[in-house]
């Protein structure tokens, strides 16, 4: 008979704790920017401080000479190739003969210490010739404005005309929208060790990614070496958010180890931070809806143009995000969309969670708040009734076979409670402006706003992001392998209750996330829980069957008959049964499996073809305070329910959508990158404002549960839906509040009162 | 860069910091020279609270004192919460209640936490709001660390 005083197995669809939790209350963690080794050097850019200008002279005389400094290197000590990029290889590892954003990497430095790093670079001096920066992403599209790349401005042009592009409605609405550049802001900044190799044909570089094997493969081809020679290990993580899919300071901080035959660290402070690492798109959205007097969408027209800044980094995959999800989660048979990507010499754009249907979805929610007014319908109303089901099509043609429950999610949503009114005598930290006392409760308007929106998981277009584990059972203890990169959402939490579930184990130790095993791809686009699950999962399965088969030679049973129940093998038909920790004290058993999710297409010029995977949906209330007087806001409550195929670990998944919330609000109220010609006005955490604590809205979450089948777990992604649609919802808050129309976020002060 | 010379009391212990410049935070002497990684860097202005410890008990940003400065004060940092190697009730909550993800703020909210606790063994929830909102964290929104502050003083409250 079993115990049933047994201690929780930490299996899952438990709220089974962190693995690295003890380690990280502790302060013994070791992020990236932790890592140290004994005769170590410290490494330095120099950034340029120009958007646009020729390099006609770098003097490194200077800087050579500085008692500490150990060499200072530029794009001439560059061994492969000169430029790097996740899509195209546009991006200089350092400046050649031109500088095309400010902060772009010209020289590099190694010194004993990082105040002797900034004294020398201080001490290079770059003659620049100065030009005049392509600002206006506008202006990029001209054939008459001059490229500041050889292959021209337009990194990406997208059409797609689905069904009829005639149809009109008898109601129109249509809008402008802005989405202002926001930061990932992980709290980590960008930090490495390189550790070059004895013999100097090898290199070991602890870093914080996204991607350890396409790092790789990039510093390879720059560093002139093949990738095996590369050894890239995971240093702990700060936050990622889409920030580390690009590289940043890698090739650096090699280039530094390799020529000074020393350990180097590199950390960027959080300004330098601020130009080392791409950015959200800031984005200009046209849209005319056409519905019928119902209420129900007939065709959509659309215009995105996206400022993918001095680079290319992941733009024309962000585009086709963008143009792809721009109905949303609702149906739509007629469609007419452009879409661009263009170069300018603003801060490079590329991956920030969301990944294009942030701007997207802004751009719907609004105009779906637009037909609700023309029609008189309530928002909610509006929603149910355009609300995408399971077996529609999108724009593109694809079918959406993923679950979903948009319509669940609207209703669901609606039966939270509002929060109670502001009280009169509301204490002053509840207030908008806050300790500022600026407001008063009698000067105070609430609005409710909502958003629902729709997000491709998994890459697209083609792309065949497998990942890759390794499993190892021996004496009732599993091991896991892969190369997936622990950002702090949790994936080495799922991968041990993937084990404990399929195995019978509880003991599942984690090896060291590197590149001696296959990739897992990026942990972007919500992808790790189904792609690096997978493999998890695939790999323990072939341990079980190999195990059942040992268990089965061993005691004369069919391995078919054996099931694994607790930490139990059992016959399924008779009363043998054997723990798993005697029945494996004898073997090792190692398997590795990889995960590829079904495969998809291009699109075609018409933007038609199964170009994603498969969706998550999540729908938002907000409730927003707001002094319409001093422009001031506070969101007060977000009501959510969001679809996560399976909860793998509920704790985590709201962890996932409280925190993409918080980002989503910053987005909505005061987080943006504010560039003038060409310039970053506000790189720091005092300028460039993020949500605290104060500013932490209540959030109600509620979850549909409906295992996806494509999915290896039932589970979707959960990471990106939760930062998306919440924008528009606190946006739309605002607006009816304010009672005007407001096209932009984040929305400032100046945008409720003047 | 320099021969500096000064004594440091950090966690109870007296600490030599050599071949110093004098320019040195107190975050980077702690981080750098003392082999203590515990408190964190990630603004250098004292907005995000990452690298708070305690000056004399207080808690304050290191990237925001001048290390020599903080001779003939009693330090205190993340590593000298607990001297046994167990974990307090704050981290403990931390870890039950999911308010750890990346973990990169986690050190700086235990002490400051721990302090708000010190003074205010039952806090409001407005109180518990001021008391972090110095401390920036860009994963969890907040809501599971208010989860775990609430959870600390209900099991402070019910002896076992």
């Amino acid at each position: 008979m079993k115990d049933v005083l047994t201690q929780e197995r930490f299996v899952l669809g438990t709220n089974a704790p962190r693995p690295d939790g003890a380690a990280k209350v502790k302060g013994e963690f070791a992020f990236s920017s932790d890592m140290w080794a004994d005769n170590m050097l410290w490494g330095a850019t120099l950034r340029s401080p120009h958007p646009y200008a020729a390099i006609v002279k770098i003097d490194t005389s200077l800087a050579e000479q500085l008692p500490g400094v150990f060499c200072v290197l530029t794009a001439q000590d560059v061994p492969g190739d000169l430029t790097y990029g996740l899509i195209s290889c546009d991006q200089p590892v350092l400046a050649d003969s031109v500088v095309r954003y400010m902060g772009e990497p010209v020289a590099i430095i190694a010194a004993d210490h990082p105040e002797t790093c900034r004294r020398a670079l201080e001490l290079i001096s770059v003659t620049y010739d100065v030009k005049t920066p392509l600002v206006d992403p506008e202006e990029a599209l001209l054939e008459t404005t001059a490229p500041i790349h050889p292959d021209g401005n337009v990194i990406r042009h997208q059409r797609i005309v689905h069904g009829n592009p005639e149809v009109t409605g008898d109601i129109v609405v249509e809008g402008l929208y802005d989405i202002g550049m926001q930061d990932q802001a992980f709290l980590g900044t960008e930090a490495a060790l390189a550790i070059p190799g004895a013999g100097g044909d090898s290199i070991e570089i602890h870093v914080a990614t996204q991607w350890l094997h396409e790092d790789q493969k990039q510093i390879a081809a720059c560093l002139n070496m093949q990738p095996e020679q590369i050894h890239l290990v995971l240093g702990g993580v700060g936050g990622a958010f889409g920030a580390r899919e690009d590289i940043s300071l890698q090739v650096h901080a090699a280039l530094l180890a390799l020529r000074t035959k020393r350990p180097i660290k590199m950390q960027y402070g959080r300004e330098e931070s601020f130009f080392g690492h791409v950015h959200r798109h800031p984005a200009k959205i046209w849209m005319r809806h056409h519905a019928d007097t119902d209420g129900i969408i007939q065709k959509i027209e659309a215009r995105f143009l996206f400022d993918g800044g001095a680079y290319a980094s992941t733009s024309s995959a962000v585009l086709i995000n963008g143009v792809t999800h721009a109905q949303g989660p609702y149906r739509c048979d007629n469609a007419v969309v452009d879409g661009y990507a263009v170069r300018t010499n603003n801060p490079p754009c590329g991956a920030m969670r969301g990944f294009g249907v942030v701007q997207a979805c802004f751009a719907h929610e609004s105009q779906m708040d637009k037909i609700a007014d023309a029609t008189q319908l309530d928002p909610a109303e509006v929603r149910l009734r355009n609300a995408m089901q399971r077996g529609d099509r999108l724009i593109t043609g694809q079918v959406v076979e993923s679950v979903a429950p948009v319509r669940e999610l609207i209703e669901q949503t609606q039966h939270i409670p509002l929060p109670a009114p502001l009280a009169h005598d509301a204490d002053v930290l509840d207030l908008p402006g806050g300790s500022g006392l600026a407001s008063a409760p009698q000067h105070i308007k609430r609005g409710v706003g909502w958003g629902v929106s729709i997000k491709n998981i998994m890459y697209s277009e083609g792309f065949d992001d497998y990942s890759t584990a390794r499993c190892t059972l021996s004496q009732g203890q599993a091991t896991l392998k892969f190369a997936t990169s622990e950002v702090g959402q949790g994936f080495v939490t799922i991968a041990q209750q993937i084990a404990r579930s399929i195995l019978g184990v509880d003991d599942v130790a984690l090896d060291t996330i590197d590149t001696k095993i296959g990739s897992a791809g990026s942990t972007s686009a919500s992808r790790q829980t189904w792609m690096s699950g997978g493999a998890v999962d695939g790999a323990c399965r072939l341990v079980r069957e190999r195990l059942f088969e040992h268990v089965g030679r061993q005691h004369g049973i069919d391995p078919l008959r054996l099931v694994v129940e607790d930490n139990e093998i059992v016959d399924s038909l008779g009363d043998f049964r054997i723990s798993v920790a005697d029945a494996s004290h004898d073997v090792v058993i190692s398997e590795e499996f990889e995960h590829h999710h079904r495969p998809t297409e291009e699109l075609d010029e018409n933007g038609q073809g199964n170009c994603h995977v498969a969706f998550a949906f999540v729908a938002h209330r907000a409730v927003v305070d707001v002094d319409v007087d001093l422009g001031l806001v506070k969101v007060i409550q977000i009501a959510t329910t969001q679809d996560v195929g399976r909860a793998l670990n509920p704790l985590s998944v709201i962890g996932q959508i409280e925190g993409g919330i918080a980002q989503g609000l910053g987005l909505a109220v005061m987080e943006e990158i504010v560039v003038k010609e060409g310039r970053v006005m506000n790189p720091s955490f005092t300028d460039y404002l993020l949500p605290t604590a104060l500013d932490a809205p209540e959030v109600i979450a509620r979850l549909v549960e409906e295992p996806d089948p494509q999915a290896p777990l039932g589970a979707k992604g959960v990471g990106e839906p939760p930062c998306i649609s919440v924008t528009p919802a606190i946006v739309a808050a605002i607006r009816q509040a304010v009672g005007r129309d407001i096209p932009r976020c984040p929305v400032r002060p100046q945008d409720i009162c003047l | 860069m320099s021969n500096e010379f000064y004594q440091l009391k950090v966690n109870g212990v007296e600490h030599h910091v050599r071949d110093s410049w004098i320019g040195e935070s107190l975050l980077y002497v702690l981080r750098e020279r003392l082999g203590l990684p515990g408190s964190k860097g990630a603004c250098e202005q004292g907005e995000c609270g990452s690298c708070t410890v305690y000056i004399d008990s207080k808690p304050v940003c290191s990237c925001l004192v001048l290390a020599a400065s903080a001779q003939d004060s009693d330090i205190a940092t993340i590593e000298g919460l607990q001297d046994d190697g167990s974990l307090t009730d704050v981290q403990q909550a931390f870890i039950d209640c999911g308010a750890v993800q990346c973990g990169f703020c986690t050190p700086g909210l235990v002490m400051s936490i721990h302090h708000l606790l010190d003074t205010h063994p039952t806090p409001s929830p407005q109180q518990i709001k001021e008391s972090i909102s110095g401390n920036i964290c860009r994963c969890t929104g907040y809501g599971r660390i208010f989860d775990a502050v609430e959870t600390v003083v209900h099991r402070r409250g019910t002896p076992e």
